[in-house]
């Protein structure tokens, strides 16, 4: 599978999203520049953690404006994977391919540790897990704290759409513990959890890893 | 100041310029008075903060040079050989001014600055550090500093990207009315492509690069070289504004710049701004430069060449490039939209020229303004009460009753509880290189493409350098040490913020001058010599200066990732195993501060003999992969790093069974905090050989019991549930801000 990691001005998860997929997985990616709406003929775009355009006006809201993204919606719309990872979460809800926003923490700060998510497995993001096995992820963020309406919730809930819901501790006050969500077909998945933090034995465990290993085996 | 305001002897005064030193410009200038530009050039180049004038003579005392040194003390920062052609660049630099004025944007300030000093270098930075000290927890003022300053770190270090891992947080009354904000970065770069500020080759083009220049942060580095008395919040105007969004950008353009070989010399803009990184890279290479203001980009619109020049507006750079290349450089700070000017030249005259309008605002010679600045041998004075708090007479001292409560007590004591309020607000995972978090002794980041890590420690007891500056701070280079082989590291190098009072007084010298030695010495032993650091006077409010506190910083190198350690302990059954002899010494120890309320005695005795031969068994051991967890044993002494190796900022506990037959009293035994002593553990069929390894290496080693359980047992001292302890350790911190 051949991914795309979109680089804006303040991604700074970019090198880490490169990473996993190449070094780890084994797989093709190229770097992605945001003012180039070429997506060179990639699988999967990811959409890097950091603070896109310094997070000025609103998480995600600048970046939704670059040339990269108008391609991006376009490969979303056609079924191309997409996965938006902590800042880049951001830049899927304000895109408006992923429904809802995400708020300050409760707490009012920056919060980076270790939490735990249980997951649906029934999304092309998360098929190489168990049904409903709880992981650990690491976050770090400042505005991870997911809002939406209650309609928009209750189709949430009823197309399987909640990826990972936080498990035991809700660290940012996201409704019904969303951690992450996908849009109705699948194919994009917005997450603040940082699933390439921990891909590889020697940073504490492979939890992460499955993210990326599932969404390869789509590929026939 | 407008170009024309005269230069009266009031205006030279303000400038912080004595009358000495003024006549001694004059002279430098070939006997004229200077105009106002040249004046305000003149006060920050030769202020405390930029010329270390009061410090040079003791500085060059220190262990700079080694085997492994790339770089030592005189460039952006130090660099060591790690081998494989890699090399990390390092240096940690304080902002304790500003960020007492405004912790926010003062913390934040500083870890911008740092970071540029690295990646000037040609650097990626991999990892922040910091060691940040507050005044007592109930002191009205600390509250509002520590937020500030951790938001500020975390605001800066996040949004850069530069994962945040490690460092301290100390609370004392010493720091009350000046807070303490030292800043900590490493990078790797490979040994061919560092890049130093040299403005070299005659015609060469000079660019500016970055963000706009601003009336921020004027007179910073004077501030920085003065007492505090009221009215500090007047000041803040000279406090810079922070923007890591084009730090972050600045960061990828010159690493990508850097690839091409038209760059000469490159320097960031730190305190005094376009002033000293214009003389200094011309000072460096030999060479003048003659530079035109109006082609430097402004934020307003009217500045005058003494703002241009003295202003401290962050995130911005010089570069000097090879002739006729400067347009492909540009063009590459242009993509990352971001502003780069050509304003001036490399000449070979020697004198710094500059011009705003056609006119010739400035002309100095650079050679006399960099080497005629003033160095002092400041008289130098035993402080009177000196040998009076060293008096320490441990039979006045009572024994503690309850054990239990004395143990509970310390361990939710500020200084020794849970940085985990701390640390949580920084990102420490960016990177994916962070393999040993913060809460560890020291922090262990991989290197990608490389089966090595380095490791990276912050470290000093300035209570003990208060009550012998030289022993405190030797002491300071050997916990660091001991924190790098703790988790598997060859200690490397050093990098120090000495943060001192006044020195005019003789004796704030006195405690500077035993303090180097110490250091010194301490660094020798260890072969660990002084690549970079700072000097931070003047930390004083009124007639009150800080403890002398020489905060160290120490890069060691793991060769073989997978041997890498942490402190906690793993498995039930495991054996513990003390390295080291546990002694009657509680001069200075946290123990007689917050139970007996006592500040005095000596610091514990130091024998660079002993804690050599640790360090060889424990690295030894380590590397034989017999060694399951490995912790120094330092503030709050064994009982609290007992603790510390049973609890986990996760809430994950296991507990420790320990027996101790040492003939030393009961506090002393638990709370004593000697050095040169470490836990290790290990499974039960490694004990035998991890004992001989260490008495193969001279080390003292006894097993003193084994892991297991939900409570820490020492003893019939200390029976305590650690879900008991759990919530006074970990909540400490939060119940100061809330």
């Amino acid at each position: 599978m051949k991914f795309g990691i979109v680089v804006f001005p303040g991604s700074n998860c970019d090198r880490d999203s490169f990473h996993v997929p190449t070094k780890v997985c084994g797989q093709e990616a190229v770097y992605l520049w945001h003012k180039d709406a070429d997506l060179k003929g990639v699988d999967c775009v990811i959409l890097p953690g950091g603070f896109s355009y310094g997070d000025y006006l609103r998480c995600g809201a600048i970046a939704k404006q670059s040339p990269v993204m108008k391609s991006v919606i376009e490969h979303a719309k056609s079924g191309g994977y997409v996965i938006g990872i902590c800042n880049g979460f951001q830049v899927l809800t304000e895109s408006g391919l992923l429904p809802g926003v995400l708020m300050r923490n409760t707490s009012l700060t920056f919060i980076c540790k270790y939490i735990q998510v249980k997951v649906n497995n029934k999304t092309p993001w998360t098929n190489k897990y168990d049904a409903g096995e709880v992981i650990t992820l690491p976050i770090a963020h400042n505005e991870g704290n997911y809002f939406c309406d209650e309609v928009t919730l209750r189709r949430l809930e009823s197309n399987g759409q909640i990826a990972f819901k936080y498990h035991g501790e809700n660290p940012n006050g996201a409704l019904a513990d969303i951690a992450g969500i996908t849009n109705e077909k699948g194919n994009v998945l917005g997450l603040m959890p940082h699933p390439e933090r921990i891909s590889e034995l020697i940073l504490g465990g492979t939890d992460g890893l499955r993210v990326f290993e599932s969404i390869i085996s789509t590929k026939k | 100041m407008d170009q024309n305001t005269k230069v009266t002897p009031e205006i030279v005064k303000k400038h912080g310029l004595s009358e000495q030193e003024y006549e001694r410009l004059k002279k430098a200038l070939g006997d004229r008075e200077p105009n106002i530009t040249e004046l305000g050039i003149f006060s920050v180049m030769w202020s405390e903060h930029c010329s270390y004038k009061s410090s040079k003579v003791h500085l060059k005392k220190l262990p700079t040079t080694g085997p492994h040194v790339v770089q030592g003390p005189g460039e952006n920062a130090g660099i060591v050989d790690i081998g494989d052609g890699l090399c990390v660049a390092f240096k940690m630099e304080s902002h304790n001014h500003p960020s007492f004025i405004e912790p926010f944007q003062g913390a934040a300030t500083g870890v911008g600055g740092i970071l540029r000093d690295v990646f000037t270098m040609g650097a990626r930075p991999i990892a922040n550090l910091n060691s940040i000290r507050f005044g007592s927890p109930d002191n009205a003022k600390t509250p509002y500093l520590l937020k500030g300053v951790v938001a500020g770190i975390a605001h800066y270090g996040n949004c850069m990207g530069i994962p945040t891992v490690g460092g301290e947080v100390v609370f004392d009354e010493c720091y009350n009315g000046n807070n303490l904000v030292n800043a900590f970065t490493a990078g790797i770069v490979k040994k061919g492509d560092i890049f130093k500020g040299f403005a070299s080759g005659v015609g060469n083009p000079v660019i500016y690069i970055g963000s706009k220049t601003g009336r921020d942060g004027i007179h910073g580095a004077t501030m920085a070289s003065d007492v505090f008395g009221g009215g500090n919040e007047e000041r803040r105007p000279t406090v810079q504004v922070g923007d890591p969004f084009t730090e972050k950008l600045l960061l990828e353009a010159c690493l990508e710049a850097m690839k091409s070989d038209a760059i000469v010399g490159i320097q960031d803009m730190g305190a005094a701004g376009l002033t000293s990184s214009s003389f200094e890279m011309a000072s460096r290479a030999g060479t003048g430069i003659d530079m035109d203001l109006d082609k430097v980009p402004l934020r307003e619109t009217g500045m005058t060449p003494y703002e241009i020049m003295l202003s401290e507006s962050q995130e911005r750079m010089l570069a000097v490039t090879h002739v006729g290349r400067e347009k492909e450089i540009i063009d590459i700070f242009k993509k990352w939209d971001l502003d780069a000017e050509v304003v001036g030249i490399v000449t070979d005259d020697g004198i710094m020229r500059v011009r705003q309008k056609g006119k010739v605002v400035c002309e100095l010679p650079i050679a006399p303004l960099v080497h005629a600045a003033p160095v002092y041998e400041r008289p130098i004075k035993k402080p009177g009460w000196q040998d009076k708090v060293q008096k320490l007479d441990l039979k006045k001292i009572a024994e503690p009753k309850n054990y239990n409560d004395t143990f509970k007590k310390l361990i939710g004591s500020p200084n020794l509880a849970c940085k985990s309020w701390v640390y949580r607000q920084y990102d420490h995972m960016v990177g994916t290189d962070t393999v040993v978090l913060p809460g560890s002794d020291a922090a262990v980041m991989r290197i990608k493409g490389t089966n090595k890590a380095v490791a990276l420690t912050v470290d000093c007891n300035s209570r003990w350098c208060y009550l012998d500056p030289y022993w405190g701070s030797a002491h300071a280079i050997a916990e660091n040490a001991r924190n790098l082989v703790a988790s598997g590291a060859r200690p490397l190098a050093v990098t120090d913020c000495l943060n001192f009072g006044n020195p005019e007084r003789a004796e704030i010298m006195w405690q500077f001058e035993q303090s180097c030695l110490g250091m010194s010495e301490g660094c020798k032993q260890f072969g660990t010599p002084i690549v970079s650091g700072n000097v931070s006077f003047y930390n004083e409010t009124g007639k009150d200066a800080i403890y002398p506190t020489p905060a160290v910083g120490m890069v060691g190198v793991i060769d073989d990732i997978s041997k890498h350690t942490t402190q906690f302990f793993k498995d039930t059954g495991d054996v513990v195993i003390l390295l080291g002899v546990n002694t009657n010494e509680l001069g200075g120890s946290e123990y007689l501060k917050q139970i007996h309320n006592k500040i005095a005695g000596n610091p514990p005795h130091l024998d660079f003999e002993r804690e050599k031969s640790l360090h060889k068994a424990v690295l030894a051991a380590i590397g034989r992969g017999i060694v399951k967890s490995a912790h120094d044993i330092s503030d709050g002494g064994l009982a609290v790093a007992l603790a510390e190796c049973c609890m986990q900022d996760n809430c994950k506990m296991i507990g420790a069974e320990v027996k101790l037959e040492d003939d030393v009293r009961s506090d002393a035994l638990l709370f004593s905090e000697a050095p040169s002593r470490i836990i290790l553990s290990c499974s039960g069929k490694d004990a035998d050989l991890l004992l001989t390894i260490a008495k193969s290496f001279g080390c003292p080693a006894n097993i003193i019991g084994s892991v297991g359980g939900d409570k820490l047992k020492i003893g019939d001292l200390i029976d305590v549930g650690l879900k008991d302890i759990y919530g006074l350790w970990s909540e400490s911190i939060k119940k100061i801000v809330s």
